[in-house]
């Protein structure tokens, strides 16, 4: 008889999760990419399709979830098996919660109906590219426990951040020049902030691929929203020196 | 150490106040003839916590348990250099009583081996030949009730105590410890012959003991060792096949990021 991991099960069963985070990731960058594209051409029907996808992605974090618990009871994981299992229970609703921004920027999409755009998309496309770009790199780095690519991803958020700084400035300026662009101009504004946020999550994931490979949680989020609070007023030509 | 009889009246742990944890090894060697089994530990065990040593077959456990109370002179090739700390005193030295050490530290075994005697007569019987003056059945109902037993037999102290089921007669054997007033309390692989309730009762046991006495565990179930154990000592086999200590830590840590890759390879099972 050849030999036997004495953990084989556990290994492929870990494996089998891990896989399955990369799909869930796949599915999710997919939706953030697709959903802005079509608000990009006004596509409505592009944007019910991607709406509806974010119920397959829900099931599919439950369908994780309950493996990763099942895992735990009858594994009985330790140390770095362990960290792995609650890394991506951590991981999988930050994804969750990505797909739930692609779902609201496709709402925002049908709810604009045939009102057209307050302006052409550049930087929100822009935002979407670094940060679906962001989180993909991010998951690669969990799969190969790369914690120093982990740790230099939320730099990038600082990028993300800055564009909607400027989508807000520029949007305020229509808005208060036209109000009958409030409408139109406040959804892009949430579109930005559902990208923004996408980024903040991309950072969440990174602390946890360091949690697994060092057992310690470090905190990255250093350039938060709450500290870029100078923002400059609306009648002000300064730039806030972010 | 002292020589003398110790009032059997003291509460546990009055006396042991001096040093700063309840036993320290210092470069403890263990040698079976000329078979090194335990190189050079240094351990310090905390007083009233529960510490569990784990490792494979062969790593020391249970000879470094045994090293704690001289159980190891009963082996005739046995013999143990370094030092054993005990309330500051290294209880190896020449005018230390062996027996006065094993009433103040206490050991149960992985099989349970009550007297063939009364329930009653297993629990007084160490204290009474220990002098013990006071109101023996007293003693019997509180060391009973320590070990979680008293309900089960306090209608039937007079039966033997091999008529009670193998958890209870690991229980009693608990209670026959205690109720000669040790600090510390050593228990070899306790639950290892029991079924999974009877070893659920001694493990929540062990927990309420620990708030009395200082409890040191050595198992083979690693599963037990995190669920109720405080400190985690790893011991494996080096090279040259001689017990060592790899790692020694609080166990939520030794459990979620030990700090050695051999630690790490035992608790997740890829050992070997």
């Amino acid at each position: 008889m050849s030999s036997i991991s004495p953990r084989e099960t556990l290994d492929r069963q870990i494996q089998n999760l891990l896989d399955d985070v990369l799909v869930m990731g796949s599915m999710v960058e997919q939706a953030v990419k697709e959903s802005v594209d079509a608000l990009k051409r006004r596509d409505i029907e592009d944007a019910r399709r991607i709406y509806r996808g974010d119920q397959v992605v829900n099931e599919k974090r439950y369908d994780i979830e309950n493996r990763c618990i099942t895992l735990i009871a009858t594994q009985q994981p330790m140390a770095r098996d362990l960290r792995i299992i609650a890394a991506i229970l951590e991981i999988i609703t930050e994804l969750e919660r990505i797909g739930d921004y692609a779902k609201g920027i496709a709402r925002i999409n049908i709810l604009m109906g045939d009102e057209p755009l307050v302006k052409p998309l550049i930087d929100i496309p822009r935002m979407a590219e670094i940060a679906v770009d962001m989180l993909h790199r991010s998951l690669g780095a969990f799969i190969e426990r790369d914690a120093e690519t982990a740790r230099a991803i939320p730099e990038e958020d600082d990028m993300v951040d800055s564009l909607y700084n400027q989508v807000y400035r520029e949007l305020l300026t229509y808005m208060i020049a036209d109000p009958s662009t409030i409408d139109r101009g406040n959804y892009l504004l949430w579109v930005a902030h559902n990208l923004e946020r996408m980024a903040d999550r991309v950072t969440n994931i990174c602390e946890r691929i360091v949690f697994v490979v060092t057992g310690e949680i470090l905190e990255m989020d250093i350039s938060d929203d709450e500290m870029n609070t100078n923002l400059p007023p609306p009648q002000s030509g300064e730039s806030s020196g972010q | 150490m002292i020589k003398t009889k110790i009032n059997m009246q003291a509460q546990p742990n009055t006396i042991s106040a001096n040093g700063d944890y309840a036993i320290e090894t210092r470069q403890l060697n263990v040698y079976y003839g000329s078979f090194l089994a335990v190189k050079d530990a240094n351990i310090k065990i905390e007083r009233q916590k529960i510490t569990a040593i784990i490792g494979p077959s062969g790593s020391g456990k249970s000879t470094i348990l045994r090293s704690f109370n001289r159980m190891n002179e009963l082996v005739p090739t046995a013999r143990t250099e370094g030092e054993v700390l005990f309330g500051g005193q290294n209880i190896y030295n020449l005018e230390v009583d062996p027996v006065e050490v094993r009433r103040r530290i206490g050991m149960v075994f992985q099989k349970p081996n009550p007297f063939p005697k009364s329930i009653y007569e297993n629990v007084a019987w160490g204290a009474r030949i220990n002098g013990f003056k006071g109101d023996l059945d007293a003693l019997v109902e509180e060391s009973l009730r320590r070990a979680a037993l008293w309900r089960e037999v306090n209608d039937k102290l007079n039966q033997s105590g091999l008529s009670l089921s193998g958890g209870q007669q690991q229980r009693l054997c608990i209670a026959r410890a205690i109720a000669v007033r040790p600090e510390i309390i050593l228990m070899d692989e306790p639950a290892s012959a029991l079924d999974p309730i009877a070893t659920l009762k001694i493990e929540e046991l062990m927990r309420d003991l620990a708030r009395n006495y200082t409890i040191i565990v050595v198992t083979h179930n690693m599963q037990q060792a995190a669920r109720v154990s405080d400190f985690t000592a790893f011991l494996t086999m080096d090279d040259d096949r001689a017990g060592i200590l790899v790692e020694f830590g609080q166990t939520n840590q030794i459990f979620t990021n030990p700090r050695e890759q051999r630690t790490e390879d035992y608790i997740t099972g890829r050992f070997g």
